[in-house]
């Protein structure tokens, strides 16, 4: 698997459409930066650290992971992963790359792991640009807990640094997501935007009224779960339940895609 | 089974109730350049693809020096090449990174780009892009890229399609070079004169069903000799003709008599129509065509001059 992953990522590092979701999600923190700090209003007050985004530059990537989970992230996440066996049916290639030395299962595992890279850049180039903007602009200092109290800055850090890989999860799960339609459909566009309807669906089904019940076991519920981790005590809850969750939603797909990989005939592409 | 090159037993692809491929059988041994001759739309390209492992068949079974594509997977097809369809390549990429990334996919050496892509002339333009390969250029490098592989067996599926002459004539070159070398060769193709040029055996394929296989020279020896015979009177000359034994398929027409027969029915002929004083100003005979066959064979709206091989 290992020639194939390597291979992967220089295919992804050759193409337009990975620079282009790297692009947004390092544009977003700064643009967000630029904003607030180009208008003299409170912020957003009614989301978790909203309030504490002029108080410490630590802030700022918090805030913008909880924008970001409603369709940014999961469309910069679409853009590559629903793309990723498509391309090859596109380009006519996996004939090509199937009648060499390396098995299916292989191939399929190599694609899912870059795609799985490249989300994981995505995110953490975004948190690491939004922290980096948050702090020259707004400084280094404290911040507060969701739970009211202090956290010295460098203890902050790590706990974004938490947040973020717990963050990951549902996103992962997403990318999968977007391998399995990706193999499914053999088309990348239908790929790239069935999976971010099922993000957006994810979403909207947590906010219909009646849903209270299904509401912690949604997928877009896990983008929440590194609240537990600002809150003294933490709270370890959601977080073991996004773990298992998130896991779940990514094992599906990702099997389906797998089987349906292994068995395909390869006759158009 | 054998540890055959290629060995294909009783192999069909149905896509609902079309029958893309019907129990085709295949053997290509050592040292073959294979025909696999037929019409577009015959079922070549479904038939190499079940080959490759790249499509499952819905009956029967392959077999490549004894591994079954479909069990053994990627090991399968060691010592295997080739390509389907026209050869594909990432189009961002340099013809040079193409090959990397298979040498690397088949965990061998990188050392051989240079030699194969010498071979298909195409260093000079290694470093472009594919996407801007003419079809020609791609042709070329999906040799190269097979041979890369070192293969003891090729797969190509009509090599020359959509190349220019001198292209055509290049292919076909390369293709003598490589059986020259040892490689055996499984070769489809819709152009008869190609594969009677290539090939020593030769396995003709008609809606999806092979109706002929075997060497060129027993398909061309097997067809019984046809002759014209000219006449001033025809319908005596036909009469006669027909009394003959070992005289068959008798029609008369513009002065013609035209009838298949071995040599000795041929001659007994004309001196039976010497008795019955017709007299006769030409007797000549026509070898079948091997073009004449393959029409025979593919389109089938004549009797077949030879037996279906089932």
């Amino acid at each position: 698997m290992g020639a194939v992953y390597a291979w992967e990522v220089r295919k992804l590092l050759a193409q337009k459409r990975t620079y282009l979701g790297l692009a947004a999600a390092i544009v977003v923190p700064i643009a967000f930066v630029v904003a607030l700090a180009t208008q003299n209003g409170a912020g957003p007050t009614d989301i978790p650290l909203g309030r504490a985004l002029r108080d410490t530059g630590l802030a700022v990537p918090f805030v913008v992971l909880f924008f970001m989970s409603i369709w940014g992230l999961p469309l910069v996440t679409a853009l590559v992963a629903g793309d990723i066996v498509a391309a090859e049916s596109h380009n006519g290639t996996l004939k090509t790359i199937l009648t060499r030395s390396r098995d299916r299962g292989q191939v399929f595992a190599g694609k899912a792991a870059a795609a799985a890279t490249y989300t994981l850049t995505a995110l953490f180039a975004m948190v690491a640009v939004g922290v980096t903007a948050g702090v020259i602009e707004f400084g280094w200092h404290p911040l507060v807990s969701l739970s009211g109290t202090t956290v010295a800055a460098p203890t902050g850090l790590g706990l974004l640094a938490l947040s973020t890989a717990v963050y990951a999860w549902p996103l992962l799960a997403i990318a999968a997501f977007g391998v399995m339609l990706s193999t499914l459909t053999r088309n990348s566009a239908a790929s790239v935007v069935g999976t971010l309807l099922f993000a957006l669906l994810m979403q909207l089904l947590g906010a219909l009224p009646g849903t209270e019940t299904i509401r912690p076991y949604l997928l877009g519920e896990q983008f929440s779960a590194w609240h537990g981790l600002l809150r003294r005590p933490t709270d370890w809850a959601p977080i073991e339940r996004a773990a298992w969750l998130c896991a779940i939603y990514a094992a599906v797909p990702l099997a389906t895609g797998y089987l349906a990989f292994l068995r395909r005939d390869v006759t158009g592409d | 089974m054998t540890d055959a090159p290629v060995v294909a037993r009783g192999l069909v692809k149905r896509y609902g109730d079309l029958v893309a491929v019907d129990s085709v059988d295949l053997t290509v041994e050592h040292g073959d350049v294979f025909g696999y001759l037929g019409p577009n739309g015959a079922g070549k390209t479904t038939s190499l693809r079940m080959l490759l492992g790249l499509i499952r068949p819905s009956e029967g079974r392959v077999q490549l020096f004894g591994r079954d594509p479909l069990v053994d997977g990627a090991t399968a097809l060691d010592g295997v090449a080739g390509f389907v369809e026209g050869p594909a390549f990432y189009p961002y990429l340099s013809a040079r990174r193409n090959l990397e990334l298979l040498a690397d996919y088949d965990d061998g050496p990188r050392s051989r780009i240079d030699e194969v892509l010498e071979l298909v002339e195409l260093r000079d333009r290694a470093g472009d892009r594919v996407g801007g390969y003419s079809h020609g250029m791609k042709q070329r490098l999906g040799i190269a890229a097979s041979l890369l592989r070192a293969p003891r067996l090729l797969l190509l599926d009509e090599p020359t399609t959509g190349l220019d002459p001198a292209g055509m004539r290049d292919m076909r070159e390369l293709v003598r070079r490589l059986a020259a070398e040892g490689i055996t060769i499984l070769l489809s193709s819709h152009l008869l004169y190609e594969v009677e040029e290539l090939c020593n055996r030769v396995a003709i394929v008609r809606r999806g069903r092979i109706v002929y296989e075997g060497l060129l020279s027993e398909l061309k020896a097997g067809a019984a000799t046809g002759y014209r015979l000219r006449v001033v009177d025809v319908e005596t000359a036909r009469r006669v003709a027909a009394s003959i034994a070992g005289v068959g398929d008798v029609v008369a027409s513009d002065g013609e008599v035209r009838f298949t027969a071995g040599d000795d029915a041929a001659a007994m002929l004309t001196i039976a129509l010497g008795r019955a004083g017709v007299g006769f100003t030409a007797l000549v005979p026509r070898t079948a065509t091997l073009e004449e066959l393959f029409l025979d064979l593919t389109e089938g709206e004549r009797p077949p001059l030879v037996q279906e091989v089932a």
